[in-house]
């Protein structure tokens, strides 16, 4: 568009770049008033780390399961009307199975590429439901779903949930052994439910378990309904994170009040481009090379078999743990069944672990006082509770999801079977305590660390003498962008008295009842952090109180401070939030 | 990332300090967020003649290293080939490589085809990366970020938009509309529930029996054979049964199939119901009570059926009382006789539901 100016190509009318916009350009605009718009969506910055990939891994993976998932249907056919086999495929020949079992055979050995469509299919299935779960990872530990981003956190959550659903129904389909005995377990659990269980169950069946039913609906369900509200929530996460516009990491020149990085066009579009290209390929070497889910070995569904070794697919394997680990504790009350031993492992861990995502940005907020829009990324060790409460998440989540296969474990490491549960129902009680205290200490240690390095710089093993004979180790200065980068406690959390809700410093009267009490203590803990160096932390620390209107602000005034932290030409510093000239807010 | 030099920031007139001081020391950062004066008119480089002079570029043309450029662009354009030729590779492998009858062929097309296709996509995404990286100039650029909350004077017009529409709209001011339009929704919201009810039948007593009946004979899941207690050399493995006849049923096979397993004189103990076995052979049933599995592993040192999904483990010898895991009952032990030919037959049906516990089932 600027090439008029000097660009080699000259004047409009020459080259392809001028007929493109001479011509399809031209003929948009006229259509569309599209020029102004288009524009700025060209030039939106995007900030770049390599975690910002992980969503995008998600993403893609996403649009792959849909182009396989399309292929499949043109083949499959969900129908589980009983038939003799008689394909190409002559180990299974004359064996009874369903034709949705039969159709997959066919698929696999009949249909060229049918069963490289398959395979990426399923380890799409899988790479989406990792990457979602480093996403939401990465997303938890650096704080990137504190206000405004709370909404897209949800969603994200929601298309976790919705996601696991997918997998597990579109398991079920091929009708092999495996998943009719993952669909028998669904059952199980399903007839666990207090009052409406057994009702549920011959609902979704369509009566007794199999009957003729379960795989025509969940068909449906896994093709059409929860592809269509992924779709749905997918688009209206990335136009959120579009409009909000992604956060960045801490580093020189980001702030609160910016957005450091490449635009959209060429740079964004090419690498996330290429980044297609990476999943997709991946996924086809895999595929290629790795067998995922041979439905062929494992057999048609048959009632009355079962082998051992059987697993699900990873992201199922917590809630397969779970039902592993827990006790056979069992009531019969009032002539009605209380499976615990069923109820309980089925839907407390993954309804905790659910709730306790989606409530906890709101619990955080509540609990900080915190108030203000956040935009630069947390380091997890400054957020040393955030971060410990997280690990021991993952610990409770990972003991249950290695319980999931604790018969492999145990035939691996030749471990007694029943060993592996009893470690496994002590250590997901005592694991994530341990994990708890360690990451908080750790996290605190790194600050402690990131204190003293601001305070004397580097050591650099070189000792020198002074002329009063005294041995000092010379320290070197830390280079201006790492300083950027441990400065970046901007958004440390405030502690509560002085985040009071007005300007007078004087504690909130709220404070003072039970609610406030658990408010306070709470407070104290999720704030616990090492200071950072007088005169460079204060600096940082109480830049950012935008909107909270909170009396933390006298801590910072100081022109001194100021000066000290600008006087490093540190882009950053305290020019985007106290600037009134600040271009963007007009 | 570092910025690029040597060419000249773009900045929004009027832009206060940032314009003027920051300019020098910080040219390659551009503020976006004012456009640029007269941008519409250059955009589609059609009307020449009436255009203000066009703003300097934003963005620099060509990166520093033009010979690494030039090096990198015949590395970008060998891997663009190495993906045409692994694209048509992947066209010549479909045509090929034919499905045969037997494994190899197919999984010789599924290497063929997949790994053509996975270079393809590689080589694509390699060359994009190189030329994003070596190709075009490492330039990094700063967005304004506004406030995502609205000013007060647009949240306030919003407002007045919400009142005024709220009142015109009486919605507010009577309530007769108001509570007949929600006493209105709530059948409406409901229908849709209602026409969900003839997915399945009720469940009525279906959990609590099964095919089983007096005279019914067992026969081995495999091949359909009645069994004679005498078929039995010596006590040993862990044997599947069925109902005769619901060889094909698996809607009674779920909640059918049994287990019997022979055991030396003596060895089977309370709480087994010894009336209800064969020349100590015993029947149980083989679903689990926890969630459903078939029990389908025996050891037969020592008498214990372990469930492979989630291992519950029970005592054969003791009526299948539980050791260990998640299960809560014992696997319900099927009364069993022999008929008047010798062969082992049931008594009745379970006394007990079998499979997983439910709600009703007390």
């Amino acid at each position: 568009m600027t090439s008029t100016n000097e660009a080699p190509a000259g004047a409009a009318g020459e080259g392809p770049v001028e007929k493109v916009l001479a011509g399809t350009g031209t003929f948009l605009d006229d259509r569309l008033h599209a020029a102004k718009s288009t524009r700025t969506l060209l030039k939106k910055v995007f900030p770049d780390h390599w975690t910002f990939l992980l969503g995008e891994i998600a993403l893609y993976s996403f649009i792959i399961l849909l182009l396989t998932g399309t292929f499949l249907t043109l083949f499959f056919k969900p129908s589980m009307t009983s038939l003799v086999y008689h394909g190409t495929y002559s180990r299974l020949d004359g064996v009874r199975m369903s034709e949705a079992y039969a159709s997959t055979l066919n698929i696999s050995f009949d249909v060229r590429g049918g069963l490289l469509m398959r395979q990426i299919h399923h380890w799409a299935a899988d790479l989406f439901m990792a990457a979602i779960m480093a996403h939401m990872i990465r997303i938890f530990f650096t704080g990137a779903y504190r206000k405004p981003r709370e909404l897209n956190w949800l969603i994200g959550i929601t298309l976790f949930t919705l996601g696991m659903l997918e997998g597990l129904f579109g398991y079920s389909l091929p009708d092999d052994l495996l998943s009719g005995a993952g669909l028998r377990i669904l059952e199980g659990v399903i007839l666990g439910i207090p009052i409406v269980g057994t009702y549920i169950s011959f609902f979704l069946f369509g009566g007794q378990f199999p009957g003729m039913d379960i795989i025509p609906r969940l068909y449906i369900i896994h093709v059409l309904l929860i592809p269509g509200l992924l779709l749905a929530l997918i688009t209206a996460h990335l136009f959120l994170m579009f409009h909000q516009k992604h956060t960045q990491m801490p580093g020189k020149g980001r702030t609160d009040k910016n957005v450091v990085g490449q635009p959209l066009y060429p740079y964004f579009m090419a690498k996330t481009g290429a980044f297609f290209f990476f999943v997709f390929g991946v996924l086809a070497l895999l595929s290629a090379l790795a067998q995922i889910n041979p439905v062929w070995l494992y057999g048609p569904y048959n009632p009355v078999a079962m082998s051992a070794g059987s697993q699900p697919d990873f992201y199922m394997g917590m809630l397969e743990g779970a039902l592993r680990i827990f006790p056979n504790w069992s009531w019969n009350l009032w002539g009605h069944t209380f499976a615990w031993n069923v109820l309980i492992p089925a839907l407390v861990p993954l309804g905790l672990l659910f709730t306790g995502a989606a409530l906890w940005p709101f619990l955080e907020r509540w609990i900080t006082g915190d108030q203000r829009e956040h935009h630069v990324n947390d380091r997890p060790r400054n957020a040393a509770t955030r971060t410990a409460i997280g690990i021991a998440v993952i610990t409770w989540y990972g003991i249950m999801w290695l319980e999931g296969a604790n018969d492999v474990i145990a035939d691996h490491f030749q471990i007694s079977l029943y060993t592996t549960t009893e470690i496994a129902r002590y250590a997901v009680v005592i694991g994530p305590v341990i994990a708890y205290i360690l990451t908080k200490r750790i996290c605190l240690g790194l600050q402690r660390k990131d204190a003293a390095t601001l305070l004397h710089g580097y050591e650099t093993g070189i000792i020198q003498m002074r002329p009063n004979g005294e041995y000092v180790e010379l320290h070197a200065p830390v280079p201006e962008e790492e300083r950027a980068v441990l400065e970046a406690r901007t958004t440390a959390p405030l502690p509560l008295e002085a985040g009071s809700d007005d300007d007078s410093g004087v504690p909130d009267p709220a404070l003072r009842g039970p609610v406030g009490k658990l408010r306070l203590a709470l407070n104290r803990v999720v704030t616990e952090s090492v200071p950072l160096p007088v005169g460079n932390g204060h600096g940082t620390n109480g830049h950012g109180n935008g909107h909270g209107g909170n009396g933390h602000g006298s801590s910072v005034a100081g022109e001194p401070e100021r000066a000290a932290v600008t006087s490093g030409e540190d882009g950053k510093t305290l020019l985007g939030r106290d600037s009134p000239e600040d271009p963007g807010e007009h | 990332m570092s910025s690029t030099e040597g060419y000249t920031g773009d900045f929004p007139p009027g832009g206060g300090p940032d314009g003027g001081e920051a300019e020098a020391s910080r040219a390659p950062h551009r503020v976006i967020g004012t456009p640029p004066p007269a941008e519409q008119r250059t955009l589609l480089g059609t009307s020449e003649s009436d255009a203000p002079p066009a703003p300097p570029r934003e963005l620099p043309a060509d990166p520093d290293d033009l010979a690494g450029a030039s090096r990198a662009e015949k590395i970008v354009a060998a891997l663009f080939i190495l993906a045409m030729l692994a694209g048509f590779g992947f066209i010549a492998a479909y045509i090929g490589l034919p499905l045969g009858a037997s494994l190899d062929s197919v999984l010789r097309s599924n290497l063929a085809l997949g790994i053509s296709m996975g270079v393809a996509f590689m080589a694509m995404g390699v060359g994009a990366v190189i030329w994003v990286r070596r190709l075009m100039p490492d330039v990094e650029l700063t967005e304004a970020r506004k406030p995502l909350a609205s000013p007060p004077e647009d949240r306030e017009a919003f407002a007045e938009t919400f009142r005024e529409g709220a009142e015109t709209s009486q919605f507010v001011k009577r309530p007769i509309l108001r509570r007949s339009l929600i006493a209105a929704t709530v059948p409406l919201l409901l229908a849709p529930l209602v026409l969900l009810r003839d997915l399945g039948p009720l469940p009525g007593t279906k959990l609590r029996h099964t095919v089983w009946r007096k005279g019914l004979r067992l026969v081995i899941s495999d091949t359909g054979r009645p069994i004679r207690p005498a078929d039995f050399g010596s006590p040993g493995g862990m044997i599947t049964v069925i109902p005769e006849g619901y060889q094909t049923n698996d809607n009674a096979l779920v909640k059918a199939t049994a287990i019997i397993i022979k055991f030396e004189p003596g060895e089977l103990k309370y709480p087994t119901n010894l009336k209800w076995t064969v020349d100590n052979i015993v029947a149980y049933s083989k679903i689990c009570t926890h969630v459903g599995c078939p029990v389908a592993l025996y050891e037969q040192t020592t008498h214990h059926i372990l469930c492979p999904c989630h291992q519950s483990t029970f005592d054969a010898t003791k009526g299948a009382t539980v050791l260990f895991g998640p299960a809560n009952r014992p696997l319900p032990q099927l009364p069993m006789g022999v008929d008047s030919e010798g062969y082992l037959v049931a008594l009745s049906d379970f006394k007990v539901p079998v499979g997983p516990s439910f709600w009703e089932r007390g």
